[in-house]
């Protein structure tokens, strides 16, 4: 019998958890990197739910409506046959969530119940609570301690994964990891690679993702020679709790069961998304909603208060229901804010919350590197311009379907075993990593990497999201630049040769930096209005020249190399792009 | 002396005094460190943990190292920034500095190894998960159709079971759980209760009750209830353990008649 084969999984969210037990059940054993326990990754943080077509209301939803809704949300510019299969598949995912005890909220004869979401006219998204990602994350999370208490996974978690490695034909062969208690740095052997570290929501300072959300892996594999595309695309959610330390998420679900958006107009409340897009009112897409509060507030002056803050009510409901179906959310609110919401409308603000762009994969989820393969929020295949609420649950756990299996087709279909592969391709990878980060450790520099990355955030968040302007790019990337010279100059105070998070914090500055320059030239280069990405000077979308995935590949050089930019076709063969507007009905526009 | 310090600072804006137990490494010896840092509005201990980080200065003026801590979602539901402050297990991004007294004691679970300052190991928790077979055994992951038909009220029940996030409020708290103790804790025997009340989880109950039986198990329970006092998601703890209790006493009566 044939050697079985070592694959590697990194992350453990949805994405990582669904690999790792697709590939489980075909017959590999697994080696799951995390840099926290798995249970803790940001997969909990999704609030509102899943989406799958079950059609459980009467109102004639099919996974094909479903796949439309997605493809026009993300205004054209997904590759439409994942998208189709991924909507296909979503109501088998609910349905196995649902075997595997995912509590769901349910209806009165025991079925599973739907709520609306944004960007869709149909009752399509289970839940469990107000905090279904949580509860999916650790039905997972559950199933994967049984593979190991079978022996089939070993978990190696408080390692952060450095980099992945590649043989001399350049097959990725394993990956290099620090131990970020203990600071060993060892190289692991696998016959393929799975990254599933989510989005980049740290490179903008504060947002709604967790502080683990750095998106250095990502951004470290785009500088090892792993295409990055469509970086420009980043979601703004409508709605966030404006925190000191944290942006945090009050979830679309609070519109889906009928929460309303207002400001004072006139010494009166004003619904302005039910005004300004009667068809979808206050469920439309989260690009849509984030811009027309941009527009309410800084161009109107209707903030509350004269502040940037808009009012997301819940309060018109009956408290009972909305406890139930919302009370994750509604005990976080009052908890950071001291607010009752069943009694007074919230205060929200737009926060930067997903990366529709992400690692270049195929329909296999496999990245242009032989061998390695990207999953969930860190890959950049479903969502095109703009992803449609609760649809990112779906997406991560379907890229873990498409991968498990894919990576064990790949493995088989090896000519050599990772066992076998020269001892030295590990070697010189681990020393590269044990070479920097010892220099590292000598920087005694003037700047303060914390500082660093706050500067950082600012930028980015303030030229790199709602709204775009080309000098304001122009001016954004060579800040950048100047923060990569900077980086050099830093100083870090602490020496500690254990758990020394200075230290790990200075190593993911730097590629998270490299990965800004991707998101602002990309921004920069595409002169079109398109989903997220809106610029006032090129207000429409531009299909002849812009109906294209961006591709942003490192190109070392100079002092800090730099990304070079190259568009690829969309494949638009299942539905004709039409143009998107939410103020009338699909059927109607 | 101290009083006359901090009403100084209270001309020149509010300070606010946190103490944090500090340690290197898992074998070296603790330490407490005084820090100042300025007041501000809305502020919880991460955004001071996170001042900290910036400037590792104490309030004597000698530069330290940054304390070591965890954190991730900073919402409170993934458990990850578990510390003691003021005495209290609860995660730090749920601790709002205007709501605690002053000065602020900051120290790790003392339930755990710690790994350095506030950053303990909580794996033992994860195999006592692995021990109660905390899973519902499905037949894999392929297209078998809709889970069981079951009503809303017990998706309800079991929804606020399933919130625990593994976050060692509860076994700190708990007088029989420890590092020299065999008590695998509330949340373990939690865990079978949610697992128990499903009705696919519920084919290998046994199994389960068989795991928290004897040595350990959830006999060792003391019922001092501090647990469900000090969970931060409300969950029913002792309500758990007495079902779980009483399960284990009807399968073992039927064990001797059968």
């Amino acid at each position: 019998m044939a050697k079985p084969h070592r694959l590697i999984v990194v992350g453990g969210g949805l994405a990582g958890l669904m690999t790792t037990i697709k590939a489980c059940e075909a017959g590999m054993e697994v080696d799951l990197f995390s840099i926290v326990p798995v249970k803790r990754s940001h997969s909990v943080c999704a609030q509102g739910g899943i989406n799958g077509a079950v059609n459980t209301k009467g109102e004639g939803d099919s996974p094909w409506e479903h796949f439309d809704d997605t493809v026009y949300g993300g205004d054209f510019l997904a590759n439409q046959p994942p998208a189709k299969k991924m909507c296909d598949a979503a109501p088998g995912i609910i349905y196995l969530m649902d075997r595997m005890g995912v509590p769901f909220t349910r209806t009165p004869e025991g079925l599973l119940d739907f709520r609306r979401f944004g960007g869709t006219k149909h009752h399509r998204t289970a839940f469990a609570g107000a905090s279904t990602g949580q509860q999916l994350l650790y039905a997972l999370d559950e199933q994967v301690r049984r593979f190991e208490s079978m022996g089939k996974v070993r978990k190696f978690e408080w390692w952060e994964y450095l980099g992945f490695i590649k043989d001399g034909e350049g097959i990725c062969r394993g990956i290099t990891a620090q131990n970020i208690v203990t600071m060993e740095i060892k190289t692991f052997r696998a016959s393929a690679v799975a990254i599933g570290t989510g989005g980049p929501g740290i490179v903008f300072g504060r947002s709604t993702n967790s502080l683990i959300n750095t998106g250095y892996a990502a951004a470290i594999t785009y500088m090892q020679g792993a295409k990055y595309a469509n970086g420009e695309f980043i979601q703004v959610h409508p709605t966030a709790m404006p925190g000191e330390d944290k942006l945090r998420l009050m979830s679309e679900s609070a519109r889906g069961e009928g929460g309303r958006m207002w400001v004072y107009k006139d010494g009166k409340p004003w619904y302005f998304l039910e005004e300004m897009y009667p068809a979808y009112g206050n469920l439309v897409p989260r690009d849509v909603a984030t811009r027309a509060i941009y527009k309410v507030v800084y161009d109107m002056g209707l903030g509350i208060n004269g502040q940037p803050i808009v009012y997301l009510d819940v309060s018109h409901m009956p408290s009972g229901v909305i406890r139930q179906k919302l009370g994750a959310i509604l005990d976080i609110y009052e908890k950071f804010m001291g607010d009752d919401p069943t009694k007074v409308p919230m205060k929200v603000f737009p926060a930067v919350h997903y990366s529709m762009g992400g690692l270049w994969v195929d329909y296999d989820q496999m990245t242009n590197v032989p061998g390695l393969f990207a999953v969930g929020e860190v890959d950049y295949s479903i969502h095109g311009a703009n992803r449609l609420g609760a649809n990112s649950l779906l997406s991560c756990i379907y890229a873990g379907m498409v991968a498990g299996p894919a990576m064990a087709k790949w493995s088989k279909g090896l000519g050599t075993h990772e066992d076998d592969v020269s001892p030295s391709v590990f070697d010189d990878a681990s020393r590269i990593f044990s070479d920097k980060i010892e220099s590292m450790k000598k920087m005694d520099g003037p700047e303060n990497p914390y500082l660093l990355g706050q500067e950082l955030g600012e930028w980015m968040t303030k030229n790199v999201t709602v709204i775009r302007y080309n000098d304001r790019l122009k001016e954004t990337d060579q800040k950048l630049v100047e923060i990569l010279d900077r980086w050099h100059r830093i100083g870090i105070k602490d020496r500690g040769g254990w758990a020394n998070q200075t230290l790990h914090w200075t190593r993911q500055l730097y590629p998270m930096i490299q990965l800004a320059r991707v998101m602002t030239i990309g921004a920069l280069m595409r002169d079109e209005s398109r989903g997220a990405h809106y610029k006032p000077d090129f207000p429409q979308r531009d299909d002849t020249k812009f109906l294209k995935t961006t591709i942003a590949e490192y190109k070392p050089g100079g002092a800090h190399g730099a990304p070079a930019i190259s568009y690829d076709p969309v494949d638009v063969s299942l539905i004709k792009p039409r143009p998107r507007q939410y103020d009338v009905d699909k059927s109607a526009s | 002396m101290e009083k006359e310090k901090n009403r100084q600072q209270d001309k020149s804006g509010r300070m606010i005094e946190v103490h944090v137990k500090r340690q290197d490494t898992p074998d070296a010896p603790a330490k407490w460190e005084v820090f100042q840092i300025k007041w501000r509005a809305n502020l919880n201990v991460i955004a001071v943990l996170q001042e900290l980080q910036i400037h590792p200065v104490r309030a004597d003026g000698h530069a330290t190292t940054p304390p070591a801590w965890e954190a991730a979602c900073l919402e409170e539901v993934c458990g990850t920034c578990t510390m003691i402050i003021n005495g209290v297990p609860r995660q730090a991004c749920a601790a709002l500095v205007d709501k605690l007294e002053q000065p602020i004691r900051i120290e790790p679970l003392s339930k755990f190894p710690v790994m350095r300052d506030l950053m303990v190991d909580r794996q033992r928790m994860f195999d006592h998960l692995k021990h109660v077979k905390a899973w519902v055994g499905i037949d894999g992951t392929y297209e078998l159709g809709p889970g069981p038909r079951y009503s809303n009220d017990l998706a309800q029940e079991r929804y606020k079971l399933s919130e625990c996030m593994t976050c060692g409020c509860c076994v700190e708290a708990c007088p029989q759980y420890g590092p020299h103790a065999k008590f695998i804790g509330p949340q373990a025997v939690n865990q079978v209760q949610l697992f128990n009340t499903h009705p696919s989880g519920a084919l290998n109950a046994t199994e389960r009750l068989e795991a928290v039986m004897g040595d350990g198990g959830v006999q060792d329970c003391g019922d001092a209830q501090n647990c469900v006092k000090v969970c931060p998601k409300k969950i029913p703890l002792t309500e758990s353990i007495a079902k779980v209790s009483r399960a284990t006493t009807v399968h073992a009566i039927k064990k001797i008649i059968d």
